[in-house]
């Protein structure tokens, strides 16, 4: 008994060590490739009502920056419990003395104020041990019904200025809703915040949906639907809800619809005589070409960022496995040659690397490799995890995990690059097909 | 407590609920390659579409990841060519099904290998083309939901199902 208590001792002071020793070599700092084991200690007071009708906002606004900020499994709040200076106004001096005693290594301070159903949050991040702010304040303004969103944008900056990367937090996710048993599964497209918050429904569940993409800019959604009794690629303007079916419907199948870069473009598969090509189509024409022509069943594609290349699979080699071909189509690249079979290929918004769904000896893995196939990695393992999209900023993975038998039941996960952080995204009921938007603007 | 059993046997009512209603499935003994012969099927009309599905039987069962018919499922397609071409009203769509073990789009793409093969068989059989569409539901609409292959055996299907007549 007294030996854990020692060894607690000595952790919690090697933690305050480390603390001390980023503060004097250097701005505080995440490397988020190098995968964290000891989170940073942050506190995030509520911020400062500067108006009556402030204060509701000014306490959930805090809450939902920590939330965003000790989800990514990278930061640590410490709680307002331990806390011992109160913060009572934005421009009052902060007492570093009383934030370094709570080994809280960032603190962010705020204040929100509300005119009618107009909203403004200022902040400010600081380095507590280097006793001083973490680069220059910033102020957002917005309408009240926007509040969650202000407090991802402030979350987004604070981790932008702690790991030098872009964050992900004001982004929003289209899923496909799922109720039902697995023999009557009822589907419809939803969206909703990364978080799960201010989830909307945008198709009814009266015929089958898929693996809906958004477009660059998040203003529009590709799907594939059932309503015409056979798959045919929808594309939805989000803001509007109004829908258009691009694919003709001579009784032909087309599925797996993914925008080019730049949002005119789209691939998709396109199924004849039961063998399933690569097309292309520019949407505002409707011209169409063909990328593959091979016996064999090519689907899922992924452009790269850059536009130039798609990531795609093919069992022409007799299994699944993942390929890449220029844009515009020609030879074909292997790039997975590990055991078992690839499938669902992603390329990542960094350009830097593929996440693909991996099926070996029965169990479902999610797993990343560079875009020649090198460095492969696996992320999960379960019954059935499939389907990965990446977070904006190409650091998160989300995916679709289904769990087994006849209350299976499909669910939204989320894990880090680095294989940490692996944890379930809430949702009303039962999801899949997850695919992450760009920052908002 | 009594309400804990109540609940119990709510549960159990749902089981059986589920296990009776298939919704996706069109015949009323559930099926599988070779469903013929059911109670009370030499009663059947054998120009109408319970005889179809019953005694001729309307699908046709697939091994894992693999769209060849297997000399079973010939047969019964034999018996569907006979009959379409006897009862030549009928146009049929074919759905192309794969179980579960495999990612949404693949299986959308096997299913539709699956339908084809069939369709293909059925032409090779003397049904003209132009009666037989394909469509494929990849791992979307199973008729068993357990997790093994007593399940997926069954769920990897083509299925034959006639749709309106060919005369107005």
């Amino acid at each position: 008994m007294r030996k854990i208590l020692a060894a607690l001792l000595i952790g919690a002071a090697a933690a305050a060590g480390a603390g001390a020793a980023m503060a004097q070599d250097g701005p505080l700092r995440i490397e988020i490739d190098q995968g964290v084991i000891e989170p940073l200690p942050y506190a995030v007071p509520d911020f400062v009502p500067e108006t009556p009708a402030a204060s509701e906002y000014a306490t959930q606004i805090a809450r939902v920056i920590a939330a965003d900020l000790s989800g990514t499994g990278l930061f640590r709040e410490v709680p307002a419990s331990a806390h011992i200076s109160k913060v009572t106004g934005f421009d009052s001096p902060v007492k570093y003395a009383d934030w370094k005693a709570v080994n809280a290594q960032a603190l962010i301070t705020g204040a929100v104020s509300v005119n009618g159903n107009q909203l403004t949050v200022r902040f400010r991040g600081h380095d507590v041990f280097a006793e001083k702010e973490l680069g220059t304040g910033l102020q957002f303004n917005g309408t009240t019904d926007g509040w969650r969103r202000m407090a991802h944008k402030v979350a987004d900056a604070v981790y932008s200025r702690i790991t030098g990367e872009s964050g992900y937090f004001d982004s929003r996710v289209v899923y496909v809703s799922e109720s039902g048993p697995k023999n009557d599964r009822r589907k419809r497209l939803a969206v909703m915040d990364y978080d799960g918050a201010n989830v909307q429904y945008l198709t009814n569940s009266a015929s089958i949906v898929l693996a809906p993409r958004f477009s660059p800019t998040g203003d529009r959604v590709l799907y594939t639907s059932y309503e015409s009794g056979f798959p045919q690629i929808h594309v939805l303007d989000v803001g509007q809800v109004q829908r258009k079916v691009l694919s003709s419907g001579d009784g032909t199948m087309s599925f797996a619809p993914r925008f080019a870069p730049d949002g005119r473009t789209i691939v998709y598969s396109q199924t004849q005589g039961g063998n399933t090509d690569l097309f292309s189509m520019d949407i505002s024409t409707g011209a169409k070409s063909r990328l593959t022509s091979a016996p064999s069943i090519e689907t899922a594609p992924s452009f790269s960022p850059d536009g130039s290349q798609i990531v795609f699979e093919s069992d022409r080699s007799g299994s699944q496995q993942l390929y890449v071909m220029p844009a515009g189509g020609g030879e074909a690249r292997r790039i997975s040659f590990g055991e078992g079979r690839y499938g669902t290929p992603v390329w990542s918004p960094r350009g830097d690397m593929i996440a693909f769904t991996k099926q070996n000896k029965g169990r479902f893995h999610i797993g990343v490799m560079r875009t020649d196939g090198g460095e492969e990695r696996l992320l999960t393992a379960s019954f059935l995890d499939e389907g990965p999209t990446w977070a904006p900023n190409g650091r998160v993975i989300m995916f679709t995990r289904e769990s087994q038998g006849s209350a299976g039941r499909a669910l939204l996960y989320s894990v880090d690059i680095t294989g940490r952080n692996l944890k379930p995204v809430k949702t009303p009921d039962g999801a899949s097909d997850p695919a992450w938007s760009p920052l908002q603007n | 407590m009594s309400g804990l059993k109540l609940a119990i046997a709510a549960v159990a009512v749902l089981g059986l609920a589920a296990c009776s209603n298939n919704r996706w499935d069109d015949t009323a003994n559930g099926g599988g390659a070779g469903a013929g012969a059911g109670v009370g099927a030499g009663a059947l009309d054998p120009a109408s579409p319970a005889y179809f599905q019953q005694t001729v039987g309307d699908r046709v069962l697939f091994l894992v990841d693999q769209s060849t018919l297997t000399p079973e499922a010939q047969g019964i397609l034999q018996g569907q060519a006979r009959w379409l071409t006897q009862n030549a009203d009928y146009v049929v769509t074919i759905e192309g099904h794969a179980d579960e073990q495999g990612t949404r789009e693949y299986n959308l793409a096997l299913g539709a290998r699956r339908a084809n093969a069939a369709r293909e068989y059925l032409i090779s059989q003397g049904v003209a083309g132009h009666r037989l569409k394909v469509v494929s539901y990849g791992k979307e609409r199973p008729l068993e939901i357990c997790s093994n292959e007593a399940c997926y055996s069954k769920n990897r299907r083509a299925v034959t199902v006639l749709a309106g007549g060919l005369t107005g």
